[in-house]
């Protein structure tokens, strides 16, 4: 195999040192995406940092809103109880990715840095400009029944894998990361980025930075949630499409705030927020769903294959609201 | 503790013999072997579709660390058999062969093994073979049916035998469908589907002796593997040992003998040590079959009174340019139901793929696709029930071959089927059951397969300790051969089954067919039973000379009984098998030949299954959840209603998958797969699948073999997946021909 270094630091600086003195160093959590990308030569880093001895654990109250640490595990989250009262659409999303195993070694500062599943990525024999900038993209004109609908450029139409992170930018989250020049705070909706011409970079992380939590602010959003997830089969599949919708609904079934992302749809998870403001104000009801659904749908575009999601698209959402609402 | 000998072995729903040491880790599959001076190798594929291989640099592999040989066919040994012109015998359903690895620069598929690395560890073979360039001069390739089947043509075996079951089918008039008062006429597609078992393709070669080659190898058929690699390399047969003692899984892609196979044959001659050779996941979609992408036509007409008039089914199948893989996609058109006019058309489109072959169920798991789907069409069209439909056009006989059924209780197999999956709440028009969003829908489909039975061999000995041992070289890939012959065995001697022993998976022991085509207990069982009842008259004949009770004795009467021989159980009779086994030990030991009788001759054998099902389809998601199936068999004389149960339960979630999921999709343009992994190729989890249920009619065909059986792994899955498409159109309306049956097909 590969001949690599593997560090395993007990201090956040000497962690963060090692990457950023070596660009060919990567971190490593949990492992469930580096190591499949490692043995099949997609990512060859020559050295691992092993960040799993660091303090980044926990679950805690801060600031009005749940601090998760980097390194809580996915079925840590999805099981905790703080999480379930305040956050239940985060413990929906989390649920609905991957299986149980993979959630009980997968962390959360990993899940957001999953790299996509195009095949085209997958396959080095094949061009892509994000495995390999200036080979041209596969999937523009190839089979692209999974791809993206908004924000691709014609360099990249990949979409972004995770489940969680698609409830994360729809609850505001930010991200807290410490790197060579500090700490600093990043919106999770700034977190990861669109291709345009260098969709090699996955996310705004700057060489050497860490994400050290993911921060999720209190909201109303405690009971009409829903995480609607749509995939070829009943369990353990990347999504075809999916949507994370939350209401805040008054006595009167008016609708006093509301939060909406899709999955599957672009290179990052899709905040909905022009649908989102739609929804605001207006009756719980179907007829209100499929007009935020229409609203949610502006601007996207398909190709050969994927046409499908601009009706799962507006199915997913309104099934999504209904289920939110009806919980 | 005294063990109490059942009279009723048969039947009994005995635990797996092999069962614990399957899930201890015990038992031993290919790649698990250690032999003192193993090396492995990884095999290099080609990343284009059609051409040259112009050069191919292999310093930087050959410098790699544990590297011990880089093979290509620059420096391959010569293989004696690959030169042996003509069309291998071997390979009695194809025309061509398989590929003959490493003997030429032609690129015949994406993914061809192109190098072989061989080193110390498999670690370091997969590091090497990365660093293998190659250089080609590409040639334009066609990786599509649709784009090819203009230029689909009858196979060779159809044009050498008007006979042949490839060949184009009459009876009544040609085309008759066409002029019928009720008609319809539909395409079908199935994609290509991988029979991806847990356990991937391996295997061990050792030569013990520049003549002499041991395999440890997954596969089907351990003599069909010696007869080939015999053959390749020109060794008597008996030089050639194959050992496949425990096959995780194979559903037919074992069934053939593989150019890895051979690749590490020739580097266990290179490096002079053994070779081990494993292929990765990815490299199960490319070079070790696949269930063809085949395009279908069905036309069907019928009275008003839902009497079928006319079928014409015609199909292209996708095979490779090297070999022509043939499959009975059209059997079932021709004898299931009674009409007077049935025209059949096979074609092949050779692709720049690599070859197929048979996946569980296999060219009639296809054709029945297209078959009960319209079936269901045509009762639509005809406001009819499906199962009324298929009643009214039952046939008491074979249509085809004008012969009477061995058995048939397929009717029976109706009734049972659907009263458990409550048939009665399927309303005829579509879109009528819901539940909130989801729709729901109640749909059948019939399979059928031919009850086959060859010629076996078993060996039978009583041992020192009162056991007995017996012997066959078939192979057991899961259905739980071992466990059922015990059974045979243990009720045809009147002995417990703990005392029995049954060895299989060596091509030394003697000889059996592959275990394909649902045949191993139509033929291997009457060949343990035979066997079985002449080891008691060896033994009657033995105790004969000491006790007069037994020289009048018939063979079935004797009973091996606690240490004793009887005749009939009777106390007073007892010998002793100490006083038996004074005898030198080939006294002992008997080895016994069965084989079909002309029956097949004046009877028409199948298998029959039916399977319902009963779907919820999300009116908004389209995602499809089978909440009841329910499939019913005649298969005959049922050996263990535990594992027959678990073989149909087996089929029935791969026909679950065939339905709404499996599609191993290339992208024409590169003519490499897409889909290369179980993240992009789907099977079912079990969240996909209900609690299937499983019922046997359970009646013996007397005419098959004396047990009885008929067989049961194919039935198990043909037809499931028209099951559900039809229910999915009974939920919703709408006609999905095009397999698999996916969200984005729904909404």
């Amino acid at each position: 195999m590969n001949q690599f270094q593997y560090v395993r630091p007990t201090k956040r600086q000497a962690a963060i040192d090692a990457v950023a003195k070596d660009t060919t160093a990567k971190f490593i959590a949990g492992g469930t995406n580096l190591v499949d990308l490692m043995k099949r030569g997609i990512m060859t880093p020559q050295k691992l940092v092993d960040i799993n001895r660091l303090p980044l654990t926990k679950i805690e109250r801060e600031n009005n809103g749940l601090r998760i640490g980097a390194l809580a595990l996915n079925s840590t989250v999805a099981d905790d109880k703080q999480v379930r009262e305040k956050q239940p659409l985060l413990s929906l999303a989390l649920n609905a990715g991957a299986s149980a195993q993979l959630r009980n070694m997968a962390t959360v500062g990993g899940n957001m840095l999953q790299r996509t599943r195009c095949s085209y990525f997958y396959d080095l024999a094949m061009p892509c400009n994000k495995r390999e900038p200036g080979t041209g993209c596969g999937a523009l004109e190839g089979v692209n029944r999974m791809h993206a609908i908004f924000g691709f450029s014609d360099k990249c139409i990949a979409v972004h894998p995770s489940d969680m992170s698609v409830a994360l930018v729809a609850l505001d989250a930010t991200v807290q990361v410490s790197g060579p020049r500090g700490n600093r705070s990043i919106p999770f909706a700034d977190f990861h980025r669109l291709p345009g011409d260098t969709p090699e970079k996955d996310t705004n992380l700057e060489p050497g930075e860490l994400i050290t939590a993911v921060v999720v602010p209190d909201g109303p959003f405690t009971k009409h949630v829903h995480y609607q997830k749509v995939r070829e089969r009943a369990s353990y599949a990347f999504a075809l499409l999916s949507v994370a919708a939350a209401l805040d609904i008054d006595g009167n079934n008016t609708i006093k705030a509301a939060r909406l992302a899709m999955g599957g749809v672009a290179h990052k998870p899709w905040r909905l927020t022009a649908a989102e403001q739609a929804l605001v104000g207006k009756p719980a009801t179907e007829d209100t769903f499929r007009q935020a659904a229409i609203v949610a749908m502006q601007g996207a575009k398909a190709f050969k294959y994927n046409a499908y999601k601009l009706k799962l698209g507006p199915n997913t959402i309104v099934q999504a609201l209904k289920t939110a609402a009806a919980a | 503790m005294k063990e109490q000998a059942q009279d009723k072995q048969i039947g009994a729903p005995m635990n797996r013999v092999d069962g614990r040491l399957k899930v201890t880790g015990a038992a031993k599959y290919s790649a698990e072997y250690e032999i003192p001076g193993i090396t492995y190798a990884v095999l290099v594929g080609s990343t284009i579709t059609k051409g040259r291989l112009t050069s191919i640099d292999t310093r930087a592999a050959e410098r790699a660390p544990g590297v011990l040989a880089v093979i290509t066919h620059f420096n391959s040994p010569k293989v004696p058999g690959f030169d042996t012109a003509g069309k291998d015998p071997s390979q009695p359903a194809t025309v061509g062969g398989p590929l003959k690895i490493f003997k030429d620069d032609l690129i015949r598929f994406n993914d061809q093994p192109i190098a072989l690395v061989v080193a110390d560890s498999w670690e370091r073979a997969r590091f090497a073979a990365r660093l293998v360039k190659a250089q080609y001069a590409k040639e334009k390739h066609q990786t599509n049916l649709e784009a090819n089947a203009a230029q689909a043509f009858l196979p060779t075996s159809a044009k050498k035998n008007p006979k042949s079951p490839m060949a184009d089918y009459q009876r009544g008039q040609v085309d008759a469908y066409k002029t019928g008062a009720i008609k319809l006429e539909s395409e079908y597609v199935i994609p290509t589907e991988v029979h991806h078992p847990m356990e991937l393709q391996s295997i061990t070669a050792h030569w013990e002796a520049p003549d002499r080659l041991t395999l440890y190898d997954k596969t089907q058929g351990t003599l069909a593997t010696r007869r080939d690699f015999a053959r390749e390399w020109n060794l008597p047969e008996e030089n050639v040992k194959v050992i496949a003692t425990f096959v995780g899984g194979a559903f037919g892609n074992a069934l053939h003998s593989w150019p890895h196979e051979s690749a590490a044959i020739i580097a266990a001659k290179v490096v002079n040590r053994p070779v081990k050779l494993m292929l990765t996941r990815e490299q199960m979609f490319t070079m070790v079959g696949y269930r063809p992408y085949t395009w279908q036509k069905l036309g069907m007409s019928a009275t008003p009174d839902g009497k079928i008039t006319a079928i014409t089914h015609e199909s292209i199948g996708q095979t490779s340019t090297y070999e022509e893989f043939t499959e009975s996609t059209l059997a079932q058109t021709r004898m299931m139901y009674q009409s007077p006019n049935v025209t059949t058309r096979y074609r092949l489109a050779a692709l720049d793929i690599g070859s197929p072959i048979w996946m569980r169920g296999p060219g009639e798991a296809t054709g029945a696709f297209a078959l009960e789907s319209a079936m269901d069409e045509m009762a639509h069209l005809l406001n009819l029930d499906p199962l009324e439909f298929r009643l009214r056009n039952y046939t008491d006989q074979d249509p085809e071959k004008n012969k009477p059924w061995s058995t048939k209780f397929l009717k029976e197999c109706y009734q049972l089927g659907a009263e458990r999956v409550g048939w009665n709440k399927r309303q005829l028009k579509p879109g009528s059951l819901r539940d909130g969003d989801w729709l729901i829908g109640y749909g059948m489909g019939v399979g059928t397969f031919g009850a086959h039975r060859g010629a076996a061999t078993v060996g039978a000995q009583l041992l020192p300790n009162g056991t007995v041992l017996l012997q066959c070289a078939t192979t057991d890939i899961g259905p739980g051969t071992g466990t059922v012959m015990t059974q045979i065995a243990a009720e045809t001697l009147g002995l417990s089954p703990q005392k029995i022993t049954f060895d299989l998976g060596k091509s030394s022991y003697p000889k059996a067919g592959t275990q394909g085509g649902s045949s191993t207990v139509n033929s291997v069982g009457p060949a343990v039973q035979e066997a079985c009842l002449a080891l008691k008259d060896k033994l009657r004949g033995i105790a004969a000379s000491s006790n007069a009770a037994f020289a009048s004795a018939k063979k079935e009467d004797v009973t091996l009984t606690d240490g004793y021989l009887t005749v009939g159980g009777n106390a007073a009779t007892r010998v002793a098998y100490a006083d038996l086994l004074r005898q030198p030990e080939a006294a002992t030991a008997v080895t016994v030949e069965a084989k079909p009788g002309p029956e097949g001759q004046k009877y028409s054998m199948y298998s029959f299954s039916v399977h319902f099902a009963e779907v919820r389809v999300h009116q908004l998601t389209g995602e499809v959840r089978v909440s009841k199936l329910v499939s019913c068999a005649d298969a005959g004389t049922i050996v263990n209603e535990k594992t027959a149960g678990n073989q149909m339960k087996g089929g029935a979630v791969g026909g679950i998958g065939m339905a709404l999921m499996e599609h191993a999709t290339i992208d024409d343009r590169f003519g490499r797969y897409v889909t290369k992994d179980f993240a992009d190729y789907h099977v079912p989890v079990h969240a996909d699948s209900p609690d299937v249920q499983v019922a046997f009619v359970n009646q013996p065909d007397p005419h098959v073999n004396a047990l009885g059986t008929k067989g049961i792994g194919e039935i198990a899955i043909i037809g499931v997946a028209p099951a559900i498409a039809n229910a999915i159109f009974n939920a919703t309306g709408k006609r999905i021909r095009e397999l698999p049956i996916t969200p984005d097909k729904l909404i």
